[in-house]
Formats: C-alpha cells, sequence, structure tokens
C-alpha cells in the first residue's frame, strides 16, 4: 500500500464512519491503557461504533496525525469531526456531554451533569 | 527526556499567564499529565485547548514524551460559577 492509499482509507473511514475510534490493538484486545479507557466509555454509551487498529503499520499513525493534525492515540472521530483522545473523551463522559455528542442516551445509572462521577462505570477506574 | 519541571516552564512561558502543574504518572519521566489554567482557552472547544498546549511541544509527543495527558480550564469571569 503507498501512502496516499492509507491516507484515503482513513479519510473514507472517518468520513463515513458515524462514530470511529482509531487506536493502538482492537476494541476487544486494546494494545494501550489510554486506547482501552476510550473503547470502555464507548462501549457503556451502548453506541455502534468503528475501531481501525493503527499498529500494524507506523504509516497509519503518521497519515492520522497529518489529517487530524492531533499528535497522539487514541483519536474519536463523530460525525467526521475529531472529538478529542483520551482525557476529552473521559472528561465528556464524565460530564455527559459525550451522550449528547454521540447521540445517545446517557447510560441510565449516569447521573445528570451537574454531578461528580458517582459509583458509575467502576472499569474506567482500574488504574 | 524533558523533566516535568521544564514541561511547566515551556507552557507557561508559551501561554502567558498560564498555571500549569505537571506530574509523572509513571515515575519514568516518560508518560506525564499536565494541568493548566489559561485564560486564554476561555471560548475555545477543548480539543482547542488542547492543540494549543501540544503545540508547544510539536513533535515531541509520542516521541521524547511519550505521552502527555493534559487537563485544560480557565478562570470563570466574575459573576459566573
Amino acid at each position: 500500500m503507498t501512502d496516499e492509499q492509507i491516507r484515503d482509507e482513513i479519510q473514507r473511514a472517518i468520513s463515513e464512519e458515524r462514530v470511529m475510534l482509531f487506536m493502538k490493538g482492537t476494541p476487544d484486545m486494546p494494545r494501550c491503557g489510554f486506547s482501552a479507557r476510550v473503547a470502555q466509555i464507548l462501549n457503556a454509551t451502548g453506541v455502534d461504533y468503528a475501531a481501525m487498529d493503527i499498529l500494524p503499520d507506523p504509516r497509519i499513525r503518521e497519515q492520522l496525525s497529518g489529517l487530524s493534525g492531533w499528535p497522539t492515540i487514541p483519536q474519536l472521530f463523530v460525525k467526521g469531526e475529531l472529538v478529542g483522545g483520551c482525557d476529552i473523551v473521559t472528561e465528556m463522559f464524565e460530564s455527559g456531554e459525550l451522550s449528547e455528542t454521540l447521540g445517545v442516551e446517557q447510560p441510565a445509572r449516569a447521573e445528570p451533569a451537574v454531578q461528580q462521577t458517582p459509583a458509575q462505570a467502576p472499569p474506567l477506574q482500574i488504574e | 527526556m524533558p523533566t516535568t519541571d521544564e514541561v511547566k516552564e515551556r507552557i507557561e512561558r508559551a501561554l502567558p499567564g498560564a498555571k500549569a502543574s505537571v506530574t509523572d504518572l509513571t515515575g519514568g519521566g516518560d508518560h506525564l499529565r499536565a494541568e493548566v489554567v489559561y485564560d486564554g482557552f476561555a471560548g475555545l472547544s477543548r480539543i482547542e485547548q488542547h492543540r494549543l498546549v501540544y503545540d508547544i511541544f510539536n513533535g515531541e509527543i509520542g516521541g521524547a514524551i511519550h505521552a502527555l495527558s493534559l487537563k485544560t480550564s480557565f478562570e470563570a469571569p466574575e459573576g459566573e460559577t
């Protein structure tokens, strides 16, 4: 594959997938704690999403960061726009903004945005 | 590999008036976390706020700095909470 083909494939994924996660590893087998956390958060929201593993070829990451202007992995895109990496997605999940951005109902066990993260989402607290 | 103090100084130098606190998450010097309070973040999206900080370390994140975790905020103006 040429660099251009890789870039086209990334661009296609960003524009065609409503919720697109670029990560290290896969949602089932993440290869980095930051990627694992974002995949877990998306799973908790119940949204349908597509994921691409950037590890198989170092050029995937180069091309992705070139397109997005964002240096780190993971990167979450919704409707073609970069939402953020692990820090931003975590903050948005805790405040309830993420469900809004994703267009899904906030998980029932989550409290309204004014409250600090209660006991929900225990999988995210393994650190 | 820049130290936490160097990272703090570089953020505060690049963003005038910003206050940064930088910690080393793992003790290995390559997974850093910075909490940055900067008035210039007001009105920017989170992505834009983080980009302002990432841009200071252009090319070093993913390299010498394996990971820089960020939390950005700004002081709410008088009268707002």
